[in-house]
């Protein structure tokens, strides 16, 4: 019934738009916009047929999962049909936060579970809030899932698992706190998507009192999704990827590579930031020895050293913000541009699994016009793709200007703060120095 | 020399110019030097205007030759220090060749510096061979050699290290000895520690410049973002060059604290000379008082103490009455000789600390007032690098704002 309904309300948006299509638009542009509206059709069926919960399946959380799961399909369906327009969130009603970090000590491990709230109108979730603790596995797994039951989404990153650089304390407060924010933005990436955001095994990851005994469950049942996208990689060279997804993947090359270099400074620049910090830690003392064997000169030297003070605690400010807002946001899209390749690879054998079939077809049978169903049903999987990839690339690029611009932004005003706190300091000391000048 | 004095106060000194000089030392070696051009000018009373009166070349060897002597010839005074003959304390950027550019620069501002300090001094500013530096080209250094003034020099002072067991040292000169030896190691501390802070500020500047390179290639593979990271990178680069200019005006408040380092040494120098007449004084006291002893112990010819001429008189008999009377008149004159010695050594000394107490007590307030002023001109140079810097990063989110 739940197929059914959606396929229809598909159709009547379908209508909707060759309705709108006949008052704006000239002639001879409405034949390309029907056949885009074809597409955009039958991208939204594949996309459901993807969605579609297995019936089978238990949902650990207590709610009823046939009851739930059709609205939840056609609303993702009519949320892509919208062209993702309120992705800023004005019609959000998915809030989920990631707190509340706490150290479980057993006989075998040691590890950190956070806690994930939720809040949500929307129909699939049976409570307005829900509660749960997960470790970075349980992120691990849901990634895993979202991947694979999503194959042609970009799936934002994970932090990574090990710092490689040195030993770095997993424990420790600044580790965890800064994993947090990473953890928590996976989420928020994710709750953000219209499509993602309503994948069954993220509801499940939001909801479930026991993880576990869902993980052990699925494993059987979700491996065939992938299958398609594995099947392929026979030895079909792709003959040329299409002219705009080669250059996502130069400017996801470059991109990755620039990103680099800035990590690599900013690190660097926080390096010789704590340097300076060291030295100027042994410079201010020094004013401060100087003025005890001083006597008219001591109150203007113990100025000064209490200004160079002033001004290591504001760099050491610096330094913190720097590290903890500036480096996991750079991690992140490195990460980032990491998995978009990936998907791009994905693309590109969904493409070649086409242009495979497509030759041996024509190799076959020259003189048939008609396509086999299987070709057609490939060609319209990478048609989807296609689609998917774009509307998610373009999604990508807006939240990467807009996340750099307050990055970037950002980084200016923690170092406007800091040198407004060292302008204050300095400019407090003159009168000290004048005063007495004066007054002799 | 009034007449100096007189000429000295309506004068203008500087060191206008420095030059690379090739020319052939006393071994008839090829050397290489920097000669300075010292200018003077007398001002009218009229108009106010300066008139160029007279300019000559030194180098600075020749300035070190007028140091030694006014060390010599006022021992009570806190003699002026010469900026440094090689670059100390520097940071790693910068170049440690006494022939830099900027070196020379530097050390020239601290000649004129030194010339100027000699000229408004109360005492030196009246020296004739001070005077002679500033007019008299040639011949100079023979006028100052006929001073005598390398004989006048007391060896036992170039003896750094040397201490004198004086008993009964000044208080005063004590404690300024040992404030002089603080100082000394606190401004050098100092002047350390603050080279290595603009070695890492040099550092998180020019560091910052590589943003300017990488926004800008990454600006070309952006559509929106491109312009706005741009010009956030052009801002970058001036920002990593700003610091050059920082750092050279800091160099200046670098060059104000090594005076007072130099200065620490001459106050010293005075505390020496002060112990060493004291030591002298002591030992001349000690010498009439074992004297006034020796008399005492002939006229009476008890001997108090163990001593030789007490052994020989007991091993050969006595001397004859006319023999003793003979020494002890010998003694007396010695006595009396040594007494009006003690008495001028005492006048002297008393004399001498009159003086170098006077000459003390400018010297420190003019080091109060010079170091507050350098203090006051290190803040504002922080306060310029700080609106700078804000200048700059303000500049920089603007750009960042459009993309």
């Amino acid at each position: 019934m739940g197929d059914y309904a959606s396929a229809q309300s598909a159709e009547v948006l379908q209508k909707n738009i060759s309705g709108l299509l006949c008052v704006f638009v000239p002639q001879q542009l409405q034949g390309d916009i029907q056949r885009l509206s074809h597409l955009l059709l039958d991208r939204a069926l594949f996309c459901y047929q993807m969605l579609k919960p297995k019936k089978d399946l238990i949902l650990p959380n207590g709610g009823t999962p046939a009851g739930t799961s059709s609205p939840a399909s056609s609303s993702s369906l009519l949320n892509r049909l919208q062209l993702d327009d309120d992705i800023d969130g004005e019609t959000r009603d998915l809030f989920v936060t990631v707190d509340d970090p706490k150290k479980h000590v057993c006989t075998m491990e040691t590890y950190i579970t956070y806690r994930i709230t939720t809040k949500s109108t929307r129909v699939e979730f049976d409570l307005p809030e829900y509660s749960v603790r997960r470790r970075y596995q349980d992120f691990d797994w849901l990634r895993n899932k979202l991947e694979e039951s999503q194959p042609t989404h970009l799936i934002p990153p994970l932090p990574e698992k090990f710092v490689v650089k040195g030993v770095v304390d997993r424990f420790s407060e600044e580790f965890v706190e800064t994993r947090r924010k990473a953890l928590d933005k996976f989420l928020k990436r994710i709750t953000d998507h219209p499509v993602l955001s309503f994948n069954e095994h993220f509801n499940v990851f939001l909801t479930a009192k026991d993880l576990n005994a869902y993980k052990k469950q699925g494993i059987a049942l979700l491996t065939r999704v992938g299958e398609s996208v594995k099947h392929v990689t026979g030895g079909y060279k792709l003959r040329s990827r299409p002219l705009e997804f080669a250059a996502i993947g130069d400017y996801l090359d470059t991109f990755a590579l620039k990103l680099g270099t800035i990590d690599r400074i900013a690190q660097r620049i926080i390096k010789e930031e704590i340097e300076y910090l060291v030295e100027l830690r042994e410079y201010g003392p020094v004013y401060s020895t100087w003025s005890t064997l001083e006597g008219e000169l001591a109150e203007p030297l113990e100025g000064v050293s209490a200004c160079i003070g002033n001004c290591s605690t504001a760099l050491e400010e610096l330094t913190d913000d720097m590290t903890e807002d500036f480096l996991p946001v750079l991690r992140e899209y490195i990460l980032y541009s990491d998995s978009m390749k990936s998907v791009l690879k994905k693309r590109d054998q969904v493409q070649a699994e086409y242009e495979a079939k497509l030759e041996a077809v024509a190799l076959r049978k020259e003189d048939r016009p008609k396509v086999p169903a299987d070709v057609e049903k490939c060609q319209d999987r990478m048609e989807c793709f296609n689609a998917d990839l774009k509307a998610d690339m373009e999604r990508w690029q807006n939240n990467k200007r807009q996340d750099f611009r307050q990055l970037l932004m950002g980084m200016a005003d923690k170092n406007i703060q800091y040198y407004e706190k060292c302008l204050m300091a300095w400019e407090s000391i003159i009168p000290l120095l004048q005063e007495k000048q004066e007054a002799k | 020399m009034t007449e100096n004095n007189f000429w000295l106060k309506k004068i203008e000194i500087s060191v206008s110019e420095a030059e690379k000089r090739t020319g052939r030392n006393a071994m008839n070696m090829q050397e290489t030097y920097t000669a300075y051009l010292i200018e003077t000018r007398s001002v009218e009373h009229t108009d106010g205007q300066s008139v160029l009166t007279d300019s000559l070349w030194r180098r600075y060897s020749e300035f070190e030759l007028l140091r030694n002597y006014l060390l010599v010839y006022y021992p009570h005074i806190v003699v002026p220090p010469l900026p440094e003959k090689r670059a100390e304390f520097v940071w790693h950027k910068l170049s440690a060749d006494n022939m830099d550019p900027d070196f020379v620069e530097r050390r020239r501002i601290g000649l004129e510096n030194f010339l100027l300090r000699i000229a408004s001094h109360p005492t030196l500013c009246r020296d004739k061979i001070f005077y002679l530096f500033l007019t008299q080209e040639g011949n100079w250094k023979e006028t100052v050699n006929e001073t005598g003034f390398q004989l006048k020099a007391d060896s036992r002072l170039k003896a750094l290290n040397a201490t004198f067991r004086v008993k009964n040292p000044d208080k005063r000169f004590t404690e300024l000895k040992h404030y002089s030896d603080e100082l000394q190691s606190v401004i050098s501390h100092l002047l350390r520690v603050r080279a290595r802070v603009a070695d890492r500020l040099y550092g998180v500047y020019k560091v910052h410049g590589n943003y300017g390179r990488v926004f800008s290639e990454w600006s070309a593979i952006e559509k929106e973002m491109g312009d706005g990271l741009q010009s956030a990178g052009h801002h970058m680069d001036v920002y990593a060059s700003s610091i050059d200019d920082i750092l050279e005006d800091e160099e200046h408040y670098a060059d104000q604290l090594k005076e007072y380092l130099f200065y620490a040494e001459a106050l010293r120098a005075v505390c020496r000379k002060h112990e060493l007449m004291q030591y002298d004084l002591e030992m001349a006291a000690q010498d009439l008082a074992s004297k006034k002893q020796q008399c005492e112990e002939l006229a009476t010819g008890t001997v108090r103490t163990f001593s030789l001429k007490g052994m020989t008189t007991k091993l050969f008999g006595q001397e004859t009455p006319e023999q003793r009377e003979a020494r002890i008149k010998v003694l007396e004159e010695q006595i009396n000789e040594g007494e009006q010695q003690l008495k001028s050594k005492n006048l002297e000394g008393r004399e001498f600390v009159r003086n170098a107490w006077a000459d003390i007590e400018r010297f420190k307030e003019q080091k109060n007032r010079d170091l507050k002023e350098a203090l006051i001109s290190y803040a504002v140079m922080q306060i310029s690098m700080c609106k700078k810097g804000i200048q700059v990063w303000t500049n920089a989110k603007e750009c960042f704002s459009k993309m």
